[in-house]
């Protein structure tokens, strides 16, 4: 097990230093900071002392090293736009962008999952005929036009929820949440809604087509044979079989909702990391774009591992240290 | 002796869109207490639909549409789900033809006996632990206390269909219908599992619907045999009669085909033909297109079970109304 997760970490390893050679080349070749930083008027000679004091005069390895390794101790820069620490700018932005995905993903698995073993059990019956439908619209409308529509509809007509913004929050260290207080719930509820309905539909889709395949299997046959009540056929043995591919999905998905909450956050004006990016990208901070790509890929590949370690908890098939077909 | 189980006038249709096809019909037979009757025929001849019948799990859009099902004197063939759910696994076990997908592979083999023990039982949790590594010593797991423990992929497939056997007979059924129950087993194994059967069901009395197209394990488990051909049955009998003096030509020609081991045969004997699709069953005896002996009656009546002595046959060659002409003149008129 721990040498499981320990060669993990280790494949994980080179995906990060490629990322991490990625968001370097962006230096180099998006734009050019020096003339950024000085703007119109500058002598060589202040230019030569700008580019020796960012040690831009290295070679590449030397500079690539000395980025890696203030990577590694999270140290990114400071912000062309906002001359902030990079850090800071990602850590003040963070909580926002995670509450609003954990409760995009929770909206997606709470509602999607039940949908579509509901959908899988009774595939003919009219409501499921209808949320299929209804998933449709989630898998195709785009994700602008529904946060669009929610802000038509819930603000502006029947004023119920705000439009904009993250309410009130509350500072826990320095973790700001806005799962404490009403008007930060109230919130959460339009985007999380929006950011989530495509995966929802995605998970319930997926739910529903793989609770048909299990249920057509010999082992819920012949756990029908043994009288076992429908609860726990449908529950306990279909849709246990049918999380191993669920997990994949939901957490490739939820990987998704964190990195591209952009167009969301732009909907909602969530003050998140993707407002950030997108702020950065229109005004080439590259520092802050680098230290994204990087922080969203760490997420991805955290995401992955605690996936596999799920498939572990799942699949006793998968589990190492046992011997299989002991006995004739 | 009153018996256990008993079939009358079985129909099972399937609606499709060409229509109604039907997979049984007047399927009749009876099952006494601690018998067991092996149900023998070609693949389609109705052998598994039968025993899905019984157990109450026909796959739709299949549906019984005629006669009924007694257990007990009982029909459970018009109950609701939950009444029948109670029955399955209780009243009724089954064993099913492939170990290897039956089991569930995420729940240890324990796990599966427990709660099968606990739904129809009522046991704590302890006492269903006890009986469960029981059960596994019964079908002959070694060190049963450790492998109850053990996923269903850490099994052979041998060991797992005595897991399977064990999970049909944990709630204590008074029948079993075991429905290929060796069929996908190596051959060498084939002989324990069924040995294994035979001798739980004799201690425990339990009744056996045994379903196999493998004469041999019908020759030594069964006591009675029925022959079924295109959903019908042909002979029914006890299975020393059926085998050795076969009366409807089906069976004859059935036994004539299993190579005889005591000398040797330049060509296995074989049926011409093959059995009609369900479809297009012919008037009359649906064997009428292969028989060698039709004759002009087969081609217009159906035939019922007559008694032929030792078995029935359902063959108009044992009525004594049956005028034996020959049918050509028949076939074109």
């Amino acid at each position: 097990m721990l040498a499981f997760v320990i060669s993990r970490i280790l494949q994980a390893l080179p995906v990060m230093a490629v990322v991490a050679l990625i968001s370097f080349a962006m230096f180099a070749y998006v734009g050019d900071p020096i003339s950024i930083m000085l703007g119109q008027d500058f002598t060589e000679a202040q230019r030569q002392a700008l580019v020796a004091s960012l040690g831009l005069d290295q070679p590449f390895f030397v500079q690539f090293a000395r980025f890696l390794g203030n990577a590694l101790q999270g140290e990114f820069g400071l912000s062309y736009r906002l001359s902030r620490p990079v850090a800071e700018l990602i850590a003040e932005r963070a909580p926002a962008t995670l509450e609003l995905a954990f409760c995009a993903a929770l909206v997606a698995l709470c509602i999607g999952v039940p949908m579509g073993v509901y959908t899988g059990l009774y595939r003919n019956s009219w409501l499921s005929r209808f949320l299929l439908t209804f998933s449709l619209i989630g898998v195709s409308l785009p994700t602008f036009l529904i946060g669009i529509l929610l802000i038509l509809v819930f603000s502006v007509w029947l004023g119920w929820l705000p439009s904009f913004g993250r309410g009130d929050t509350v500072q826990i260290g320095w973790w700001s949440t806005g799962l404490l207080t009403t008007s930060g719930l109230k919130a959460l509820v339009l985007p999380s809604i929006t950011l989530g309905l495509f995966q929802l539909t995605l998970i319930m889709r997926l739910v529903r087509a793989e609770m048909l395949e299990v249920l057509r299997t010999d082992y819920i046959k012949f756990a029908r044979a043994r009288g076992l009540r429908n609860r726990a056929i449908n529950f306990g043995h279909a849709l246990k079989n049918t999380l191993v591919p669920v997990i994949t999905v939901a957490g490739l998905q939820l990987g998704g909702i964190i990195a591209f909450a952009i167009v969301t956050e732009t909907v909602f004006q969530w003050p998140g990391m993707g407002l950030l990016f997108i702020q950065s990208v229109s005004s080439a901070d590259i520092p802050v774009m680098a230290a994204y790509l990087m922080l969203i890929a760490l997420v991805f590949v955290t995401i992955n591992l605690v996936v596999d370690l799920l498939y572990y908890a799942v699949d006793p098939r998968l589990r190492a240290g046992r011997s299989v077909a002991r006995g004739g | 002796m009153e018996p256990l189980l008993e079939v009358r006038d079985l129909r099972v249709e399937f609606p499709t869109r060409r229509g109604i096809l039907t997979a049984l019909d007047g399927v009749s037979f009876s099952i006494a207490p601690g018998e067991v009757l092996g149900v023998v025929g070609e693949s389609g001849a109705g052998k598994s639909m039968t025993g899905a019948a019984i157990i109450g799990l026909l796959e739709p859009p299949g549906r019984i549409a005629g006669g009924q099902i007694l257990l007990n004197g009982k029909r459970i063939d018009n109950l609701r789900y939950d009444q029948m759910r109670r029955i399955r696994g209780r009243e009724i076990g089954a064993i099913f033809q492939d170990p290897l997908t039956t089991l569930n592979p995420l729940y240890t083999v324990g796990h599966q006996l427990m709660e099968t023990i606990q739904t129809h039982l009522g046991l704590d949790g302890a006492e269903a632990r006890r009986r469960a590594i029981g059960w596994l010593e019964m079908v002959g797991i070694p060190a049963a206390a450790q492998r109850v423990d053990s996923y269903p992929h850490e099994f052979s497939g041998g060991m797992r269909q005595r897991v399977v056997i064990a999970l049909a007979l944990c709630a204590e059924p008074k029948l079993i219908v075991a429905d290929e129950p060796t069929t996908a087993l190596d051959v060498s194994i084939q002989a324990q599992v069924i040995a294994l059967l035979k001798g739980l069901a004799r201690d425990k009395g339990t009744s056996m619907m045994l379903v196999t197209h493998d004469m041999g394990v019908i020759a030594e488990t069964a006591d009675r045999v029925a022959v079924m051909y295109a959903g019908r049955i042909a002979e029914i009998g006890p299975v020393r009669e059926v085998v050795k003096h076969p009366k409807h030509p089906y069976s004859v020609g059935l036994m004539a085909s299993i190579p005889p081991l005591d000398r040797k045969v330049d060509h296995l004997a074989q049926i011409d033909g093959s059995m009609p699709r369900l479809s297009a069953i012919p008037r009359g005896c649906a064997f009428n297109p292969r028989c060698p002996e039709v004759f002009a009656r087969c081609l217009v009546e159906r035939p019922v079970l007559l008694e032929t002595g030792a078995t029935r046959a359902a063959c108009w060659l044992y009525d004594e109304a049956s005028e034996k002409r020959a049918p050509e003149a028949m076939r074109h008129g």
